[in-house]
């Protein structure tokens, strides 16, 4: 299976120290809000100021927005574009790949500056994809989370009925 | 890739309608987004062309029950059908749970009802991904139309059945929502082979497109049971 598709997971302690990478992020570089979203378009976490769109729909289009430019990176001879800007008229987003699988999306405005989140965003990546390497190692094995639906074929069946 | 989030206990997973163009995949997301309660579904986002013909997807969140106080999410994608888009066509699939073949039941429409599945066969492949093996379903769709196919025609071209190798399986299963025919059964010739489910559809006026949403929701629920 490749490396993108196969399942993984988090623990608490893996989300509290991504989040409290997040929030040292976004104080750094007074940016608005973080996403990350995984490559295959769902939504893993949200830090600081609550986005007042939908937030399923924006993580999907993401993962497309990312896949879409990493097939163009490929026709014009790169790997990949690890980083992607798209600037508006008063919000901006900057979008960095985290190990391949996972996307981290910053929604700013001009109370900074691109420069800035540009700086910050490097720092974070490096920070985040040691935390997700040890994530992914670890894999979505049986022992690391329990199946919550193993044994559950009656609700499932009374579900749809 | 399902999803599994314990912090709001939901369980996401994704499932991608598949097909020739014009074969109501986007038709069969727009019912399903009228007729659900606004409280249980997200938005319907469409990436299409000004002429309405798929360019990227279509996306639908719904939310089908709760399981062991988890709200089971389907996220419901369409892919373009359109042949020369098969680029975007691939990236949809990436972590796949489940798919839904939207087969076109119009005599004209067969060949581009086998290229359309071969393409997927290729897609899933390069992804390593066994379609044999993952849940799947077929819907015969337009079924209303004069020129429509017979389905023991749709189910010749479309779905012939695969070689069962698993000995564990090789017994005839029977299939529950067609009465007298299998899912699995042994050929005169000794070898055994499994078809993927199908079920008629008319997408316009809504007939059979809840019952296939639930049939391949329940598939995925079960393979993660």
């Amino acid at each position: 299976m490749p490396v993108s598709a196969a399942s993984w997971s988090f623990t608490e302690d893996d989300f509290g120290a991504i989040t409290k990478a997040l929030e040292r992020f976004l104080a750094d570089c007074n940016a608005r809000c973080a996403l990350l979203v995984d490559r295959t378009g769902q939504l893993v976490a949200t830090v600081g100021q609550r986005p007042d769109f939908d937030p399923t729909a924006f993580a999907t289009l993401t993962a497309a927005d990312f896949s879409a430019n990493d097939q163009l990176a490929k026709l014009i001879g790169e790997n990949d574009f690890s980083s992607l800007f798209h600037q508006g008229e008063k919000e901006s987003m900057y979008l960095a790949d985290i190990g391949r699988r996972v996307i981290l999306v910053v929604l700013f405005d001009s109370r900074t500056t691109l420069g800035l989140v540009r700086i910050k965003m490097r720092q974070t990546v490096v920070e985040l994809t040691q935390l997700f390497e040890i994530v992914f190692a670890r894999g979505g094995s049986a022992e690391a989370v329990p199946n919550i639906l193993a044994g559950a074929d009656d609700e499932i069946d009374k579900l749809f009925q | 890739m399902s999803m599994i989030n314990y912090a709001s206990r939901e369980i996401n997973c994704k499932i991608v309608y598949y097909g020739p163009g014009l074969g109501g995949k986007t038709t069969n997301l727009e019912h399903v987004y009228g007729k659900v309660q606004p409280d249980t579904r997200g938005k319907l986002i469409s990436l299409a062309t000004e002429t309405e013909r798929t360019l990227f997807f279509d996306f639908l969140p719904v939310d089908l029950g709760t399981i062991r106080g988890f709200k089971t999410r389907f996220h419901l994608y369409t892919v373009p059908g359109q042949v020369y888009y098969n680029a975007s066509r691939k990236l949809i699939l990436k972590g796949v749970d489940g798919i839904v073949f939207v087969g076109d039941s119009q005599v004209e429409r067969m060949e581009a009802n086998q290229e359309a599945m071969q393409n997927l066969y290729d897609n899933m492949a390069e992804y390593g991904y066994d379609l044999t093996s993952m849940p799947f379903v077929i819907q015969y769709n337009k079924r209303d139309l004069p020129n429509a196919a017979s389905i023991r025609e749709m189910q010749a071209a479309l779905n012939p059945g695969w070689e069962v190798s698993e000995p564990a399986r090789m017994r005839p299963l029977p299939d529950p929502s067609h009465p007298g025919e299998q899912l699995i059964e042994q050929l005169p010739t000794g070898e055994w082979i499994e078809r993927a489910p199908y079920l008629e559809a008319v997408a316009v006026s809504g007939d059979g497109v809840f019952e296939t949403l639930k049939a391949i929701s329940k598939l995925v629920l079960k393979t993660m049971a």
